[in-house]
């Protein structure tokens, strides 16, 4: 699956204010209301549920990557964005370090291939210290996602 | 890299088959999980999906691999510690990732087993006479 097909334009915020977890996972929560990608009145109830799910394990995978995500009945297929921050949130990540890229996920609760293969995207491009380079340093939404079309094409080829 | 080869080569290379046996598939944190067994034996430890081969110690190589419920995987360890990396990396995929659960699970049985008892003759019976021994003993 690759990030265009999960990932929505308009909520990607290249530099998000929060400097917290919980912050992080709001704001870009709420990235995917303004985008019209959830519903506003879901929006507690999603924050809640990925605070959840971070309480069994932080999704800080480490290299300063985290993919904050949950499974919600309220949507019907797979919607996530991306943030970067710039100094960097303490998110509790396996290496310990602060966080600056995040990819956040919300699935229907039905389709854990889906949610499996978004990973396999993220993680597949994440490998590539260039790519994350390069991506805390996207100036704009637009350049995050020429980068992430980028990525795709060359996932395509290879 | 090359000197870990090295060092691992004088030792045989041991392998096993794991399955995907939980709903979710080789979803975040059981990749966690499985890449912080891994980290625990000096072994090198690989996974070999369909198409490719993975670091079984670094969780992004394991996410890569978006094995759902169902994939067979082989694991294979090489190091002094080989066997012992690979049994206790096969009980992880056997236990479904979540130890924890399994408890859980075995409790509810539990539970379940308890109130058949209770709620066939023989446990009435039993409840009934603890009832009168425990009157017995109050009077």
């Amino acid at each position: 699956m690759k990030f265009s097909d999960f990932v929505s334009v308009e909520a990607i915020r290249p530099s998000v204010v929060a400097n917290s977890k919980e912050g992080v996972i709001r704001e870009m929560t709420q990235s995917l209301v303004d985008a019209e990608k959830i519903a506003v009145s879901e929006m507690d109830s999603i924050v809640k549920a990925i605070m959840k799910r971070e309480d069994l394990g932080s999704t800080g995978i480490g290299r300063g990557v985290a993919v904050p995500h949950t499974k919600h009945p309220s949507v019907s297929r797979l919607v996530g964005t991306v943030a970067i921050s710039e100094q960097g949130v303490d998110f509790e990540s396996l290496d310990g370090e602060p966080v600056q890229l995040f990819f956040l996920l919300v699935s229907p609760p039905d389709r854990p291939g889906d949610h499996l293969r978004a990973l396999e995207n993220i993680s597949r491009q994440l490998r590539d210290d260039a790519f994350c380079k390069t991506l805390k340093q996207a100036g704009g939404p637009q350049e995050v996602w020429r980068l992430l079309e980028d990525a795709d094409a060359q996932s395509i080829a290879s | 890299m090359a000197i870990d080869q090295n060092q691992n080569s004088m030792h045989e290379t041991h392998s096993r088959e794991v399955v995907v046996a939980n709903e979710q598939g080789l979803h975040a944190r059981p990749a966690d999980l499985v890449a912080r067994e891994a980290q625990r034996w000096e072994s090198r430890i690989e996974f070999v999906g369909k198409a490719q081969r993975v670091d079984g110690k670094s969780i992004l190589d394991l996410l890569t691999l978006a094995a759902e419920e169902g994939t067979h995987l082989v694991v294979e360890a090489t190091g002094p510690d080989a066997s012992e990396a690979l049994d206790a990396i096969g009980s992880l995929f056997e236990q479904r990732f979540s130890p924890n659960e399994e408890n859980t699970r075995k409790h509810k049985n539990k539970t379940k087993q308890e109130k058949k008892i209770s709620s066939d003759s023989a446990g009435i019976n039993t409840a009934a006479r603890e009832g009168a021994t425990g009157r017995n003993t109050n009077s």
